[in-house]
């Protein structure tokens, strides 16, 4: 059992027609975005982080699956990898999503204006944390911790299809146990700071791993969705089956609960506690048709994929698998407009054309940077020791 | 006497591959009652011999439903319905503070229901006998080997025809299974006086070390250290308070919220001038009011506050409520009187709300009219 499954594997290049679809869709995307930014800037900031917190999603989460995978030495999600690998470079497209929000930052958070400062006891007294320099400073430090992990354990992988050397193995083990509590500060300061300080007079300390839970389900999702529809249209080797589909299935169950549990041990404290400073970012969510999305929420992000992925059989079925993925991505765009727009809209959840923006540029940017970037790279890490065990896993 | 009964043919493979490989064979000749021993769960040996899912699932969500439904109920009715009170602040079913209780019924309704049907429905407890115990197949398959098992049970079953099956499929240490025909029901063993003495040697351990821990060593030193809290417990006296009482009275002056204080204590004359009925005479407060005073004043004061009462003079009777003295009375007048009483008729301040003590007034003023009506009532 060595690297014999790894040779017999050749690339079957994607039909150009992919890469145009998705240049399309994002160019609808882009226009959308730039329409929406001269009809009502404001709003269109507002989506923006949406989009933003998403794509940091996809990015981040991809990369905490691949350390994840040399961390805990998996071994049926090695043919996978590469996907995961290949998505975590949406972290280098982040920032360029992050430009308009940094111009809009007045805008968007109350606690940049001085005057409200001035006559805000609490603003002032959360001021050394929250204030524009420092903010900008721990985004870019993120972009740039994060990056050099890309470089350290996604190029290496890269590297590895050709020196096959076993030793980048290794030492990704070591990066990555260095890499989880980067990715856990940085998960929570990115959460914290785009969308708890929206409202900079309310806490919560479970906000980050919140943030976290939905994260790991939405990358797990799109992992799911482009490894299922790669192995049905034959572009990954053949020895992939329902056990490995398992798996995913498996995973994203568990993190529907996860994010379940999370959610409402945030929600049972302060309910339970019933401290004014916390609980007026409930009341603004369970008033008028704020109530009814968030009841939605419920349903859509817990609920019905919960009941959906039950049954065993439902977790190794490809149909069922990719239905699924795909609505837990779009839970999590909905999970995000929650925590989010009602900032925006506090009497009443407003909806039109502008929050497609967030799905459509988000779609389009994940299918371009995709095709871009299995260009010229083979689909599953052919260089790792551990492919024909994981090619040939079985539960 | 002891007639031997077969019950199957074994045979012995030394490689998890071979007796998966073996699985598949017995399902392709067709055989149906026949099982694989391993001595740790193998992978892919489900599907190799065609099992069915487990069962165990939805013994599972059956117990799991009935944990969330019952615990639920059992709190919304002790909660909310037989002693409602008020938590926190919190309403009387306060259904996010119930979650967690009931997701940890759910588990362990659901775990604890899970593993005894499993051992009860699937494992046909407490049947703890079986003719492959105690035989040297169930030895070797317990340690390092895998065994191959064809039932008699089975349609085709034949001693020879399996025997050359099993040789087919590259067995060795092929041996028939017989068992005594006294056993043929699997009897179970309970009842064996070995097995009741155990039993109730190990109900008499348990309930000897619970009451040496829950009367003796409970108090002994340091676990008795959390009966002496620096706390005041109700009903107790304590050191903390130089009255030595740990309920406190409430400062002077303090007024019970949704109460107001009545000010007139032992100065009816003054309420009578100073206080004013502030409830309406509606239908719906005259029918409160003549509930009230059925119950509470009717007994002395009769139906029609005539005097007539229905104590058969074991109280003396009160004068009538419609004499001109009482008519002229204002309304605050007659509330001191059921506040504070009157010589022998008794306060009854503490049976009727307030607001309930305007709307029986507001009744005694309409019975009043009723009794006394003038020439202008009848138009
Ligand atoms: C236990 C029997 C009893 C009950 C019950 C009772 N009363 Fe009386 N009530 C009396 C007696 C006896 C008197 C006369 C006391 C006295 O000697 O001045 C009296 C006197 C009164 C008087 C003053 C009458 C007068 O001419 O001085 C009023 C008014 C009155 N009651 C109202 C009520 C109301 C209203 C209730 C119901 C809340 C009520 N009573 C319940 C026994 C009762």
């Amino acid at each position: 059992m060595t690297h014999s499954s790894g040779s017999v594997y050749v690339k079957k290049e994607f039909a150009p027609s992919n890469l145009m679809f998705g240049v399309g869709v994002l160019l609808v995307g882009a226009i959308m975005m730039i329409v929406a930014y001269m009809v009502d800037n404001h709003r269109a900031a507002f989506n923006t982080i949406i989009t933003f917190m998403f794509l940091m999603s996809i990015g981040l989460g991809s990369l905490f699956l691949v350390a994840l995978e040399h961390l805990v030495g998996a071994v049926w999600s090695v043919p996978f990898r590469r996907i995961s690998e290949m998505l975590s470079s949406l972290i280098f497209i982040a920032p360029i999503l992050s430009i308009p929000l940094f111009i809009n930052l007045h805008g968007l958070f109350h606690w940049t204006h001085p005057e409200a400062l001035a006559e805000d006891v609490i603003l002032a007294a959360k001021a050394p944390y929250l204030n524009e320099s420092f903010f900008i400073i721990r985004t870019v430090a993120i972009f740039v911790v994060m990056g050099i992990f890309y470089f350290l354990l996604v190029g290496s992988s890269f590297s590895q299809d050709k020196t096959k050397s076993e030793k980048i193995s290794k030492r990704n083990t070591v990066v990555s146990a260095i890499f989880m509590p980067f990715f856990a500060i940085s998960v929570t300061i990115l959460s914290i700071d785009w969308m708890m300080s929206l409202e900079p007079h309310w806490f919560s300390t479970i906000y980050g791993v919140y943030y976290f839970a939905g994260t790991f389900g939405a990358a797990m999702a799109v992992l799911a969705f482009i490894s299922i529809n790669l192995t049905e249209g034959g572009y990954m080797p053949e020895k992939i089956k329902r056990d490995h589909y398992y798996n995913f299935g498996a995973l994203l169950f568990a993190f529907t609960n996860f994010w379940a549990y999370i959610a409402f041990s945030q929600f049972l404290l302060i309910w339970y506690s019933n401290l004014p400073e916390e609980t007026f970012w409930y009341i603004t969510r369970g008033q008028g048709s704020w109530l009814v999305v968030s009841i939605f929420l419920i349903i859509i992000r817990f609920l019905v994929p919960y009941a959906v992925l039950l049954p065993q059989p439902a977790k190794s079925d490809a149909k069922r698998l990719k239905f699924m993925s795909i609505w837990i991505i779009f839970a999590h765009f909905y999970d995000l407009y929650w925590l989010v727009m009602p900032t925006y809209s506090k009497n009443g959840a407003s909806f039109g054309w502008m929050e497609l923006v967030p799905p459509v540029v988000a779609a389009g940017l994940i299918i371009v940077v995709f095709n871009l970037m299995s260009r010229k790279r083979n689909l599953i890490p052919i260089g790792d020791p551990k492919l024909s065990r994981g090619l040939n896993f079985h539960l | 006497m002891n007639k031997e009964i077969i019950y199957g043919i074994t045979g012995i493979l030394d490689k998890p591959d071979d007796v998966i490989n073996a699985a598949k064979k017995l399902e392709e000749a067709d055989y149906k009652k026949y099982d694989i021993h391993t001595p740790y769960p193998l992978h892919g040996i489900d599907k190799a011999m065609r099992l069915k899912p487990s069962p165990l699932g939805y013994f599972a969500l059956a117990f799991g439903l009935t944990g969330a439904i019952t615990g639920l109920f059992i709190m919304w009715l002790t909660m909310s319905q037989l002693y409602p009170q008020i938590i926190s602040g919190k309403p009387f079913f306060p259904l996010p503070a119930l979650i967690p209780v009931t997701f940890e019924i759910t588990v362990l309704l659901a775990s604890v229901g899970t593993v005894l049907s499993m051992l009860f429905f699937l494992f046909k407890l407490p049947n703890n006998s079986h003719p492959l115990h105690d035989t040297d197949y169930m030895k070797k398959v317990s340690a390092d080997k895998f065994g191959v098992c064809i039932e008699a049970k089975d349609v085709k079953f034949d001693l020879e025809e399996c025997r050359k099956f099993l040789e087919s499929i590259n067995c060795h240490t092929i041996e028939p299974i017989y068992y005594p025909e006294e056993t043929i029901n699997f009897r179970p063993k309970i009842f064996e006086t070995k097995f009741v003495m155990f039993l109730l040697a190990a109900a008499f351990l348990v309930s000897g070390a619970t009451y040496v821990l829950l009367n003796k060593l409970m108090f002994v030193e340091p676990f008795n250290w959390m009966m002496f809290q620096q706390r005041l417990d109700a009903q107790y006296p304590t050191k903390f308070f130089k009255d030595g009482f740990s309920m406190r009275t409430p400062i002077e002056g303090t007024v019970a919220r949704g109460t107001t204080p009545y000010l007139y204590k032992g100065n009816p004359e003054k309420a009578g001038t100073e206080l004013v009925n502030p409830i309406e005479a509606t239908k719906e407060n005259l029918a409160v009011g003549k509930a009230k005073f059925d119950t509470y004043c009717s007994p002395c004061h009769g139906y029609q506050g005539n005097g007539d009462a229905r104590l058969n003079g074991q109280f003396p009777n009160p004068p009538s409520l419609h004499s001109e003295k009482v008519r002229n009375w204002t309304d605050g007048r007659i509330y001191a009187v059921i506040m504070d009483g009157q010589n022998s008729m008794p306060s009854y301040a503490s049976q009727i709300k307030a607001e309930d003590r305007w709307k029986v007034i507001n009744y005694i003023r309409t019975l009043q009219r009723a009794l006394n009506a003038k020439e202008e009532d009848l138009k």
